[in-house]
């Protein structure tokens, strides 16, 4: 088992409807892969299946080798993988500071009673998360929205705050959900940038789903499509573009 | 933050002064303002500890009358029963007490002095009946968490009509004649004391990357399973911390009153509760505490407007220019239903936050089940 991430011959149904069929993945350490498809062919459920948010009826998934099947979603993120969301989904009533820190949890050494008696270690802890989200802030170059209402923010700096908010997980793995969507081609170019310097700067694994394909073909190594549920092809970008199925799978569309 | 501290220490100390010298006014004319007072330090610690349920954490409960029940009748039955059979085998003639004491002759000047020991019977009872109540908290919590929205304000609402029920079929609390407490504890002191325990630790909790957690599975469960957050243990906490301190209100107001009934924890005790939460603004621990306070006395504001003679004689001005017959107003002064209908109607219209609430519609949001 060397694949960081392993999907092995994964089947979802929703009642009669076969979401996704068969679906096999193995991402490595440190790779940059693309999962595309036209819409409704899958690529959410996949997300779904691998963060716990849905059970697969058949198949198996693993990280590092521990399978991840009948874990909750929290225990899956605690193992390493985090997420973003297709459709926006930030705290709302939280300022920007207190999404990113509220992803701290998981690592947490304090409790329920160091919040009240506030001792030395809760205050030293909560200095260091408080620091720790104001440096990825500042990554991100969101630092002086500091103590905004994230629902105030600008439309691509929610997208790149919720990854700010994936990454104070601490993962190995993120999984980005259309990152692109609704962004204007310069934050596009900025997006693909971005992604890359996450990839490298914090030593992880993406898996990235999008629409637009320069973004897609631009940074990913190696690509998956999905089409209906099914995997039709799966290489590096420039066979991707040529695949006479893929093409017809978005011509046809 | 420290001077509030300070502010908050000398208020308290004043108080404990209070508490062990000022007798009770029983019969004073100052009674009455201290009912009132006392009512308000209750539904203070009601309120504020709902809203970490309702407001911080976004689950609706519907219950709070009942987690209130189970720590009123646990502490009046402590204090009527258990407790005393305790201190006499402690501190009574042939208790341990004196057992040990026996051989120190020069020691037995120090014996408790009453107004002590008061306060000592009432902290003990106080915290078996929120213990209890928490309890209870945990037995509801735990199967029922899993509901959202409408369907736990039904279980909850299920489950104070059962605490109910059940009482009335127990005789060992009275059932329906009611049950008496005959120590009558309560003060001023510990009113306020448990309200101020009540607010720190919700205030505490919140504030804190821990507690953000609250806040997290209020705005979106699947955005905060997905950041790593339990979100069921955070529901089962919110409403365990919640029911304790409906429990410790309960025994406060149990050796207050001195006299508990089954009806006097019906539903309508839980609606009063959550129209607090409501009007004060989901969330918002200041704005929660001046509802709770403005909701206790509006009602007896009303309630002396009613009675005074301009009431029948508006009546009977308003009847003889439009010929219709109206309800009696001053039964529609003293209807508490009624006028929560219409405070929540002009603050809907008005500050749909809540009193001081910045969180318009945050329970608007009740996440759906699919996550894209
Ligand atoms: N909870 C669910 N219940 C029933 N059907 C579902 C559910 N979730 C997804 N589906 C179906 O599964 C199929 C795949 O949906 P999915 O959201 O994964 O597509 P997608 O590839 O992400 O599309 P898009 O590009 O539009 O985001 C769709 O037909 C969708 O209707
Ligand atoms: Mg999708």
């Amino acid at each position: 088992m060397d694949a960081l991430l392993k999907v092995d011959r994964c089947t979802i149904r929703f009642g009669g409807l076969t979401a996704v069929s068969n679906f096999d993945m193995s991402i490595g350490n440190r790779e940059l892969v693309g999962l595309i498809g036209p819409n409704g062919a899958g690529k959410t459920t996949v997300f779904n299946m691998i963060t716990g948010v849905y059970q697969p009826t058949e198949g198996q998934i693993f990280l590092s080798g521990d399978r991840l099947n009948g874990l909750k979603p929290f225990n899956i993120t605690a193992k390493g993988i985090a997420r973003t969301f297709q459709n926006i989904r930030l705290f709302a009533s939280l300022t920007v500071f207190d999404n990113v820190r509220a992803a701290f949890n998981l690592h947490l050494k304090h409790g329920p009673l160091h919040a009240l008696t506030r001792g030395p270690k809760f205050k030293r802890e909560e200095a260091d998360i408080g620091a720790q989200a104001m440096d990825l802030l500042k990554i991100f170059n969101l630092d002086r929205f500091r103590d905004v209402m994230c629902k105030n923010l600008p439309y691509g700096d929610q997208r790149r705050l919720e990854i700010v908010r994936a990454l104070a997980t601490k993962p190995r793995m993120l999984l980005l959900d259309e990152p692109a969507a609704g962004m204007n081609p310069t934050e596009k170019g900025a997006l693909m940038t971005l992604i890359e310097f996450i990839q490298e700067k914090f030593d992880i694994s993406v898996l990235l789903v999008e629409h637009d394909m320069r973004v897609v073909m631009g940074i990913c190594k190696r690509i998956y499509v999905l089409d209906y549920g099914i995997t039709i092809a799966e290489g590096p970008p420039d066979e991707i573009r040529r695949n006479p199925k893929v093409i017809q799978a978005y011509l046809g569309e | 933050m420290s001077r509030a501290r300070t502010i908050l220490g000398i208020f308290l100390l004043f108080l404990f002064l209070f508490a062990l010298t000022g007798e009770r006014p029983f019969a004073s004319h100052l009674a009455y303002y201290y009912d009132i007072l006392i009512n308000i330090g209750i539904n203070v610690i009601l309120a504020v500890s709902l809203n970490l349920v309702n407001g911080y954490t976004g689950q609706f409960s519907l219950g709070h009358a009942g987690f209130m029940a189970v720590g009123a009748y646990a502490a009046g039955s402590w204090s009527e029963h258990l407790s005393p059979g305790l201190v006499n085998f402690l501190a009574g003639s042939n208790g341990v007490l004196t057992f040990v004491l026996q051989p120190f002759p020069f020691l037995q000047p120090f014996a408790f002095p009453t107004a002590v020991a008061d306060n000592l019977a009432l902290i003990v009872a106080t915290m078996f009946g929120g213990l209890l109540a928490a309890l209870a908290g945990l037995a509801v919590g735990i199967p029922s968490l899993r509901l959202r929205g409408d369907y736990l304000a039904i279980v909850t609402l299920g489950f104070g009509e059962i605490i109910r029920t059940l009482i009335l079929n127990i005789d060992f609390l009275g059932a329906a004649r009611g049950m008496s407490v005959t120590g009558r504890y309560t003060n001023m002191f510990w009113t306020f004391g448990f309200a101020a325990v009540a607010i720190y630790v919700v205030l505490g909790l919140v504030n804190s990357t821990y507690g953000r957690g609250f806040l997290t599975v209020r705005d979106d469960e699947v955005a905060a399973e997905a950041m790593g957050i339990n979100t069921t243990k955070y529901k089962v906490i919110a409403f365990v911390v919640g029911a304790f301190f409906a429990g410790t209100a309960g025994s406060l107001f149990a050796h207050y009153a001195g006299f508990l009934t089954p009806e006097g924890f019906n539903f309508f005790k839980s609606v009063d509760v959550v129209v607090m939460v409501i009007l004060g603004g989901m969330g918002s621990t200041t704005g929660v505490i001046l509802a709770a306070a403005l909701l206790t006395i509006l009602p007896e504001v009303l309630r002396a407007l009613a009675h005074t003679d301009f009431v029948p004689a508006a009546q009977k001005a308003i009847e003889g220019v439009i010929p219709i017959h109206l309800p009696p107003l001053q039964g529609l002064l003293e209807n508490r239903l009624i006028l929560y209908s219409l405070l929540l109607i002009i603050m809907m219209l008005t500050r749909p936050q809540g009193l001081f609430g910045d969180l318009a519609g945050s329970r608007k949001r009740v996440t759906s089940s699919a996550s894209k």
